[in-house]
C-alpha cells in the first residue's frame, strides 16, 4: 500500500464518526418530522400515549417516559455519587497496595459485566428485598433507580480514583506537614485538585444512566402512568424504544424517533460538557 | 477531639462504600454461579434454542461480534493513526478526536433506532448485518480513543529515529510506531469486544433474534443477550432456568475477557 | 559550638524503607541547633531527603518502614521527646506542627492565598476572623511576599510565580511558629532571582526558628548555613560548621565531593 492511499483511507476512517454522529441526528430528525409536526413541544408535555383503532393516528406525548428517565436516573444519581466518592477515597487514600489491588480490579471487573445481567440479577433477586423494605409490587421507580445507580458506581468511581491519582503527592504530603488529617487532606487537597475528573465522572455516568436499556427494562415495571410514589411502575424513553419502536406504526413510530432525537440530543450535550468543560481534552 | 473523629468516621464511611461495592459484585457473581451452574446440562451446548440450548446463541452471537470487530477495528485503528500520526493538533483532528468521544458515549439503544431505520426497515426486515453494523458503531469510537490513546505514549524520538534512518511515514506508522503500542492497542481491542459481546439493546430491533440455527447474515440472526431478555420474562421454568445458564455463561465470557486484556497482556510486558 | 543550644538531636538513628533488605540511613548522630541554619549536602541518593523526612515522621504516611535509634525534639522548658515514639494520629499533627516542611516544588494549595496561610491555623483551631487575618499579615510579611499579595489575597494561590508560590508556602509554614522548619531544596525548580529572594527570606528567619535545608548546590550550602552535614550512601561522612567543611574538611571524601570531582 503506497504511503498515499494508506494517509487517504486513515483520513477516511476519521471522518466517518464525525457523518456517523451526524447520520444518526439527521436520520432521527427526518424520522420524527411527522410526530414534530404533528405535537411541536406539547409533546413534552402530553401524558396520553394512544394510537387509534385503526393504528393509522392518535395521540401521542412523551411526558412520561421522559419523567420517568429523568426520575430513575435521578434516584441513581443520589444514590451512586456518595458511594462512589467513598470507593475513589478508599483505592486513592486508605487502602494499602495488598488490599487497594484486588478492589481496584473488582471494580473494574463490576463495570464490565453486561447491563443485561444487572437487570436480570436485580429483577429476581434485588426487586423482592426493596419490595420488602420499602412496599410497592417490586418492580418499579425506586428498584429501577438503585440497580442503576450500582451499575454506575464502579464506573464513576473508576474515573473519579484516576482523577484522584492525579493528585501529586508532594501537595498532599504538604498538607500533611501542615498537620492536615487524612480527611481535611482529601477535602482540601485531593478533592479541590481533582474537582474537574469528578464532577467529570458525575456526568458521564448521569448519561449512562439516562440512556441504560436493559437494566431498567426489567425493573422500571414498563407502564405508561405517572408514577404516584417512589416504588411505583413506570416507564423510561430507552426502555419504551425497546420494548414498543419496532411494532409501532406511522405515527407512533414517529414519536418513537422523537422520543430517540430527544434522548440522543440530551446524552449529547451532557456527554460534550463534561468532556470539554469538566474532563478537559486528554491531548498531550 | 473533633476533628480526628470526624476523620475517623469519613474513613470507616469509605471503607464501608467499597466493601458494599465489593459485595455487590460478590453477590450477583454469587446468583450467577448458583443459578447458572445447577441450570447448565450438556445439552445446552449442544441444542439450539428451540430444543432448549444455546448453541445456536452462542455461535450467533460471537459471529455478529467478531464480524463487527473485523469491520470496526481496522476503521477504528486507521482513523487514531490518522488523529495521533498525520492530523495531529490541527483542528479537524481535534474536533473529530472529540465528537468520537462523544459518539463513544452515545446510547446504545438510539444507535439500534437509526440501524434500524436504515438497514432494517428498507430490507424488509431484521437481518445479522443490521446488528452487525449497530455493534460497529459502537466499537469504532473505542478503538480510536484507545489507539490514539496508546500512539500518544510512542515517544516522538522513535518517530524522529525512523525519519533519521530514510524511512517513509506510513512504512514508520505501521512498522515502527504501531508496534511499539501493540500491547496496549490489542488490550483496548479485547476490551470493546468483551463490551459489544454483551451488547443487548442495540441488537433488539436489528438481528432481532432467531431460534434456529443460521449462519445466513440477511435473516434474523441468533442472539445469547437478546434471548436472556426474552427468556428471562417468560413465566416457566425452563426459559428462565435457560436465561439464568446463558446469562452466566455470557458474564464468565466477558469477565474472562477483561481479565486477560486488563492483566494477562499488560503483566507480560 | 558549645554554647548553642539544640532543638533537635538525632542519635543512632537508622532507617529502612518498607520492602527494603538494607537500611537507606545508618547509625546517623547530628545536633540540629537552635536559630542556626544546618546544611544536609551529599550526592543524590545518599539519604539526606530520607533523613529530612524522618524528622517530621513524613514517613509514616506509608506503611512498612523501620526508624531504629532516636530522634529528640528539645522543648522550650528543656525536657526533650523522641518522636520516634510517636504512635498516634494526634502526636504526629502537633509534631508537624512544630516542624514544619517545605518540598522542592512550591506546593500551594487549590484555594485563594489567604486561605492557604490561614490553613494551618483554622486546622488547629483559630477561627477568629480578625485574629487569622492578623496572623495572615505577619506570615506574608514575615515571607517577605506581603507587598506582591495583599492586594490579591483572595484571589488563587495558583497565579503566582513559581518563586512567589515557594514564598507563600513559606509563610504558610511560619504562620504556625514552628520550632523548626526542614527544606527539601527549596530552591531547586526556581529561576536565580527567585532563588536568592528565597535564600534571603531563610536567612531572616533564622532569628525566630531553627532550619535544616537539605541542598544539591554547593555554593548555597556555603553561603546559607552555619553548620554542614556531609552525607554519602546512607552514612553521616562529615559533620562540622560550614566553614570547616568547605575550607578546611577533616575526610578526602568530602574534598572530593565539594571541589566537584564527584557527584
Amino acid at each position: 500500500m503506497s504511503g498515499k492511499l494508506f494517509r487517504n483511507f486513515s483520513f477516511l476512517s476519521a471522518t466517518l464518526s464525525f457523518f456517523l454522529l451526524v447520520g444518526i441526528f439527521a436520520i432521527l430528525f427526518t424520522y420524527a418530522q411527522e410526530a414534530m409536526q404533528e405535537f411541536g413541544f406539547d409533546f413534552l408535555l402530553s401524558e396520553t400515549w394512544e394510537a387509534d383503532e385503526d393504528d393509522e393516528g392518535g395521540i401521542f406525548g412523551g411526558y412520561i417516559p421522559i419523567i420517568g428517565t429523568l426520575l430513575s436516573t435521578l434516584i441513581a444519581m443520589t444514590l451512586a455519587v456518595p458511594l462512589a466518592m467513598g470507593i475513589a477515597i478508599f483505592l486513592t487514600e486508605i487502602a494499602s497496595d495488598t488490599i487497594g489491588k484486588p478492589v481496584s480490579i473488582a471494580i473494574e471487573l463490576l463495570a464490565a459485566i453486561p447491563s443485561i445481567i444487572y437487570g436480570m440479577w436485580g429483577l429476581f433477586y434485588f426487586a423482592p428485598i426493596v419490595q420488602s423494605v420499602f412496599g410497592g409490587n417490586g418492580v418499579g421507580l425506586l428498584t429501577a433507580g438503585m440497580v442503576l445507580a450500582i451499575m454506575v458506581i464502579p464506573f464513576m468511581a473508576a474515573i473519579s480514583r484516576d482523577a484522584m491519582n492525579t493528585t501529586p503527592l508532594v501537595l498532599k504530603e504538604s498538607a500533611y506537614a501542615m498537620g492536615a488529617t487524612k480527611f481535611e487532606v482529601i477535602k482540601d487537597v485531593i478533592m479541590p485538585y481533582s474537582k474537574g475528573g469528578i464532577i467529570g465522572s458525575i456526568i458521564l455516568s448521569l448519561g449512562r444512566a439516562l440512556g441504560e436499556t436493559m437494566a431498567v427494562a426489567f425493573l422500571i415495571g414498563s407502564v405508561m402512568s405517572i408514577p404516584g410514589s417512589i416504588t411505583d411502575p413506570t416507564t423510561s424513553i430507552p426502555v419504551l424504544l425497546a420494548n414498543n419502536f419496532a411494532e409501532a406504526q406511522d405515527l407512533e413510530m414517529s414519536s418513537m424517533y422523537f422520543l430517540a432525537l430527544i434522548l440522543f440530543v440530551v446524552s449529547f450535550i451532557i456527554i460534550s460538557v463534561a468532556k470539554f468543560y469538566f474532563l478537559g481534552r486528554k491531548v498531550k | 477531639m473533633h476533628r480526628l473523629i470526624l476523620n475517623k468516621i469519613v474513613l470507616v464511611l469509605s471503607t464501608l462504600s467499597a466493601v458494599i461495592g465489593i459485595s455487590f459484585l460478590f453477590w450477583i457473581l454469587a446468583t450467577l454461579t448458583y443459578k447458572g451452574v445447577s441450570s447448565i446440562h450438556w445439552s445446552t451446548f449442544t441444542n439450539d434454542l428451540v430444543e432448549g440450548g444455546i448453541r445456536n446463541l452462542l455461535v450467533g452471537q460471537f459471529t455478529m461480534a467478531i464480524i463487527a470487530s473485523v469491520v470496526a477495528v481496522p476503521i477504528g485503528m486507521m482513523a487514531g493513526i490518522y488523529l495521533r500520526e498525520y492530523g495531529h493538533g490541527s483542528k479537524l483532528a481535534s474536533v473529530i478526536r472529540n465528537l468520537s468521544d462523544v459518539m463513544m458515549s452515545a446510547p446504545s439503544i438510539v444507535i439500534g433506532v437509526f440501524v434500524f431505520a436504515l438497514f432494517v426497515d428498507p430490507f424488509g426486515g431484521y437481518n445479522g448485518w443490521a446488528g452487525i453494523i449497530a455493534l460497529a458503531i459502537m466499537m469504532i469510537p473505542i478503538i480510536i480513543s484507545t489507539t490514539d490513546n496508546m500512539l500518544s505514549l510512542v515517544p516522538t524520538e522513535l518517530r524522529e529515529a525512523g525519519m533519521a534512518l530514510g524511512g517513509s511515514k506510513h512504512k514508520i506508522i505501521l512498522q515502527i510506531v504501531v508496534k511499539a503500542a501493540k500491547v496496549g492497542i490489542t488490550t483496548g481491542v479485547l476490551l470493546s469486544f468483551a463490551r459489544i459481546i454483551g451488547e443487548t439493546a442495540p441488537l433488539l430491533f436489528t438481528s432481532a433474534n432467531n431460534q434456529f440455527f443460521t449462519m445466513d447474515l440477511t435473516e434474523q440472526f441468533p442472539s445469547l443477550t437478546v434471548s436472556i431478555y426474552n427468556l428471562a420474562t417468560y413465566p416457566d421454568s425452563e426459559s428462565r432456568e435457560l436465561a439464568w445458564a446463558a446469562a452466566f455463561i455470557l458474564t464468565m465470557i466477558v469477565l474472562f475477557i477483561n481479565l486477560i486484556g486488563r492483566y494477562a497482556i499488560r503483566n507480560k510486558k | 559550638m558549645a554554647k548553642d543550644k539544640l532543638v533537635m538531636e538525632i542519635k543512632d538513628f537508622s532507617f529502612t524503607y518498607s520492602g527494603a533488605e538494607e537500611p537507606s540511613l545508618r547509625k546517623i548522630n547530628l545536633p540540629v541547633l537552635k536559630n542556626k541554619i544546618t546544611a544536609m549536602i551529599g550526592p543524590s541518593g545518599c539519604g539526606k531527603s530520607t533523613l529530612l523526612r524522618a524528622m517530621n515522621r513524613i514517613h509514616d504516611l506509608y506503611p512498612g518502614n523501620k526508624y531504629e535509634g532516636k530522634i529528640n525534639l528539645y522543648k522550650e522548658d528543656g525536657t526533650k521527646e523522641n518522636i520516634l515514639d510517636l504512635k498516634k494520629e494526634n502526636d504526629f499533627i502537633k509534631l508537624r506542627q512544630q516542624v514544619g516542611m517545605i518540598f522542592q516544588k512550591p506546593t500551594p494549595f487549590p484555594m485563594s492565598i489567604f486561605d492557604n496561610v490561614a490553613y494551618g491555623l483554622r486546622l488547629s483551631g483559630t477561627k477568629n476572623k480578625s485574629e487569622l487575618e492578623g496572623h495572615v499579615e505577619k506570615a506574608l510579611k514575615d515571607a517577605a511576599i506581603w507587598k506582591e499579595t495583599k492586594d490579591r489575597l483572595k484571589e488563587s494561590a495558583l497565579g503566582l510565580s513559581g518563586g512567589q508560590q515557594q514564598r507563600l508556602c513559606i509563610a504558610r509554614a511560619v504562620a504556625l511558629k514552628p520550632r523548626v522548619i526542614l527544606f527539601d531544596e527549596p530552591t531547586s525548580a526556581l529561576d536565580p532571582l527567585s532563588t536568592g529572594a528565597i535564600e534571603e527570606l531563610i536567612t531572616e528567619l533564622k532569628k525566630e526558628l531553627s532550619i535544616m535545608i537539605v541542598t544539591h548546590n554547593m555554593q548555597q550550602a556555603s553561603r546559607l548555613s552555619d553548620y554542614t552535614a556531609f552525607m554519602y550512601l546512607g552514612d553521616l561522612a562529615e559533620y562540622n560548621t560550614t566553614e570547616k567543611i568547605f575550607l578546611n574538611p577533616e575526610k578526602k571524601l568530602t574534598e572530593d565531593y565539594i571541589t566537584g570531582r564527584f557527584g
